[in-house]
């Protein structure tokens, strides 16, 4: 199966829209087998969007793929595998069926592909051949474990093993390291060079640079839906890598207010969560908005979540004016003057099947009631229309439901519930995530007017742009730990990306 | 025509937002109208009168199970702490000849210690509350059993030692289940609970969680606290089912309470549509009940026999559901 000549994958011209955005323009991609192909670019870049492609999971993209010079047409999931492309997403958990054991999920396309006029499933037969896939690629799990009972690292294993079940020419890896520890790594790694071995084109997407070094021979980069550069991966050092992910970026969609930093109000010490948060260390001034940097999977939303009590932490201590605060719920967390924006903010942040100015008002409920526990609505109602007006929500009514607001205007309603507590601590974790460009800046004019106010700001994001455009300080995270701490005047995008990938090779 | 035809849609649109909204209350009126017309007597103010009071410990219960259901919860334990309710009460009359305020007092004590026992396994153990609850209905329905010994307990009752039971259940606790009061005590409690979940802001805790957990956890709402606290809300007027129904007998027969569990539920989902709150509400709750109450009361009066009956009453159920499900998908 695996015997397959040194062949070669070329994609050309690639280009695919969806509503409202351009996600690929005429992008070419070239790579051999028997080769490990890192394809990297910044959050949006487009990677995974050409990868869909090349797996068949969008049919309406313009371009030709050709694999040894023939071309052939991938429209759907089954072309692709066909042809011998396999992919391997980041979300291993949505192509295992956890309550099946580790053999049937590696025949599982077997099972369901080729059993025509069969009904019965030999299960000595299918053992056997799992067992004789995992043998080849030395994985050492058992057949007959159920999948739910594996470690991450191992399901990926599984799956890397059922991708090879059948023909496989050419096997995508999407960030499949970030939830890896190291020795993992290693394991991967080793799986991966037999692979290499064995005449399978390997394309790595990554956001870890030096392990990139350690197992690729060739590169290319991404930005923004266009092919930046192909090369190999020996011509061209980490500087430049990161260099060329970001390019030139517009300026100007930050607001330029003067500010007054005052003293150290809020500090946090050696908070651990036990899991995705080790040992951070950062404090807060008066005023001072100070960015938390890093890569998806880097402990952010992790280490605002602990800060919330909205996770259990471990050890560690939190101060606010040199007051050691006990947080152990949200509840307690608001008590104490410190406000949360979650990432998911349909899961987490609002009601949606609740009005504007029930969700604008659900943490302070306490200021809209007369008479001891009965709320007063026109209370209620003068309030949320203040915050309406002055953070520009587009909205019919304080009554009409969250659920038919845009999503940025989801997302402002989201923070102005936190307008009216008036916190000393804000935490915004990734705010201006799918939000468009207009609403972002007024998210920013927001943040950037609560620290005039004298709020301490915590700012999680992925967005490097971000980083430099709206913070004082900036925090970068990597594995779950504070690795630098940078002053914005002084630092540069590429600087911040550094960091975030872990750094220099040593 | 791409004009008219929008108007159409938007028309099938607002005709399924009416019934929606006022579905369950025409149904009830045009029962009332169709029953009045082909029976003689049902809209005499005895039957009315009859009516309201045998729907009365369906709704108080089924107010319990809705406080429970506002939180996102589900209660279905509230027909076993009935019946737990109905022997206590009794069996401290009669067994051990206490008076009026202590029989009820000590009752209503012990099925909050059930409420209580109930959060806690929902909160801490994180299964979901309709399957720990139906493991508590059981464990809950075999202590009232264990408690009786598996008898009815009346006055004079022969006792396992061969003598009579000595206590008597004192004429005031037989007022509370006849005409007034059991109406009233329905009446006051279905106000209470729709004026604590609409107007106050624990109700707006309760409504906020029962939408979204976890942003109600991040909004800093005590979710935990008002999950206790709806969890014994609901003991609370399963026991006050159980008590009613014991004054209206007079005795505590064997698992009386288990019955009343699912007209409490078939009640409190049909209540979800009324008004279009599109969530568990007390007065729609009251007017589920009044829905089956009126059926029930009509279709004897047309001499359908009684067991033909729940056909009639799983088929409202049904197209209630149908309606709100309907709605929430559109």
């Amino acid at each position: 199966m695996l015997d397959s000549k040194a062949s070669e994958l070329v994609m050309k011209r690639i280009s695919i829209a969806f509503p409202g955005v351009q996600a690929l323009s005429d992008v070419d991609f070239r790579t051999a087998a028997g080769r490990a192909h890192a394809l990297i670019g910044a959050n949006g870049a487009g990677k995974s969007t050409l990868m869909k492609v090349l797996a068949g999971a969008h049919d309406h993209y313009t371009g030709s793929i050709s694999i040894d010079g023939k071309e052939v047409r991938i429209r759907t999931p089954k072309d692709a595998k066909d042809n011998g492309i396999q992919v391997v997403y980041q979300e291993v958990d949505t192509a295992l069926i956890p309550n099946l054991s580790v053999g049937e999920n590696i025949m599982l396309e077997q099972t369901v592909h080729n059993m025509k006029g069969k009904h019965l499933i030999q299960w000595k037969e299918l053992h056997r051949s799992a067992q004789a896939i995992l043998d080849r690629m030395n994985i050492k799990v058992p057949t007959k474990k159920l999948v739910q009972e594996l470690t991450l690292a191992e399901k990926q294993m599984v799956l890397i093993a059922r991708s090879v079940s059948r023909e496989c020419r050419f096997l995508v890896l999407d960030e499949p390291t970030a939830p890896l520890s190291h020795s993992e790594t290693d394991q991967l790694f080793r799986l991966i060079r037999l692979l290499k071995v064995e005449g399978v084109g390997i394309i790595f997407i990554s956001h870890r640079l030096p392990e990139l070094y350690e197992i690729c021979e060739d590169i290319t980069i991404m930005r923004d839906g266009k092919l930046v550069v192909s090369e190999e991966l020996a011509n061209i050092d980490q500087h430049k890598v990161v260099e060329l992910m970001l390019g030139a970026r517009m300026e100007g969609q930050f607001p330029h207010a003067k500010k007054e930093i005052g003293k150290k109000r809020f500090e946090v010490k050696d908070i651990r969560d036990g899991d995705k948060v080790n040992g951070v260390n950062l404090h807060v001034c008066k005023g001072e908005i100070i960015g938390l940097a890093g890569l998806v999977g880097a402990g952010k939303t992790e280490l605002c979540r602990a800060l919330f009590g909205a996770a259990p932490i471990v050890s560690g201590q939190l101060f606010i004016d040199n007051r050691e605060l006990r947080i152990r719920s949200p509840y307690q967390a608001v008590k104490n003057g410190i406000a949360l924006v979650p990432e998911e903010r349909r899961r987490e942040g609002i009601f949606v099947e609740e009005s504007v100015s029930v969700n604008l008002t659900a943490a302070i409920l306490s200021r809209f009631t007369k008479w001891g526990p009965w709320l007063s609505k026109s209370k209620e109602k003068q309030a949320a229309v203040e915050i309406i007006q002055s953070l520009g929500v587009k909205t019919p009514s304080a009554n009409a439901k969250v659920s038919n607001l845009s999503g940025g205007n989801q997302q402002k309603v989201a923070i102005g519930k936190w307008l009216l507590v008036d916190a000393d601590v804000y935490i915004f974790d990734e705010p201006t995530k799918g939000v468009d460009v207009g609403a972002k800046r007024d998210i920013y004019e927001l943040v950037a007017e609560l620290a005039g106010r004298g709020k301490c700001i915590i700012y999680a994001s992925s967005e490097m742009s971000e980083m430099i455009g709206i913070t004082d300080r900036i925090y970068v995270m990597f594995d779950g730990q504070v690795v630098k701490e940078l002053e914005t005047q002084h630092t540069s995008e590429e600087e911040i990306l550094l960091h975030s990938t872990g750094g220099l090779l040593t | 025509m791409m004009a008219a035809d929008s108007t159409r849609e938007k028309k099938k649109v607002q005709i399924v937002d009416f019934l929606y909204k006022y579905g369950t209350l025409i149904t009830i009126l045009l029962l009332v109208v169709f029953f009045g017309t082909v029976t003689d007597n049902f809209l005499s103010t005895t039957n009315i009168i009859n009516i309201l009071r045998s729907i009365s410990i369906v709704t108080i219960i089924a107010i319990g199970l809705t406080v429970s259901l506002s939180v996102g919860g589900f209660d279905l334990s509230v027909g076993s702490v009935a019946s737990l309710a109905n022997a206590l009460v009794i069996s401290m009359y009669v067994w051990h000849g206490q008076s009026f305020g202590l029989g009820i007092a000590v009752t209503i004590v012990f099925c909050l210690v059930v409420g209580v026992i109930n959060a806690w396994l929902v909160i801490n153990f994180k299964i979901q509350d309709m399957l720990m609850t139906l493991a508590t209905m059981f464990v809950f329905q075999g202590v009232a059993l264990t408690y009786t010994r598996g008898a009815t307990i009346s006055q004079n009752m022969v006792m396992p030692s061969g003598d009579f039971a000595t206590g008597q259940i004192p004429k005031l606790f037989g007022k509370l289940g006849q005409v007034p009061w059991i109406i009233v005590i329905m009446l006051v409690i279905v106000a209470a609970v729709h004026l604590f979940l609409t107007y106050t802001k624990h109700g707006r805790y309760m409504y906020m969680i029962g939408g979204n957990q976890e942003a109600a956890k991040l909004s800093g709402i005590a979710v935990s606290r008002y999950r206790l606290f709806a969890y014994m809300i609901s003991a609370l007027f399963a026991a006050i089912g159980g008590i009613v129904l014991g004054a209206r007998v007079m005795n505590a027969e064997v698992n009386a309470g288990g019955p009343y569990l699912m007209d409490a539920v078939a009640a409190a989902f049909i209540g979800y549509s009324v008004f279009g709150a599109g969530k568990p509400n007390a007065f729609g709750t009251f007017a589920g009940a009044v829905l089956i109450g009126i059926l029930s009361n009509g279709l004897i009066m047309l001499s359908i026999p009684y067991y033909a009956m729940d056909i009639v009453k799983g088929s409202v159920l049904a197209l209630a559901l149908g309606i709100t499900y309907y709605k929430r998908k559109h």
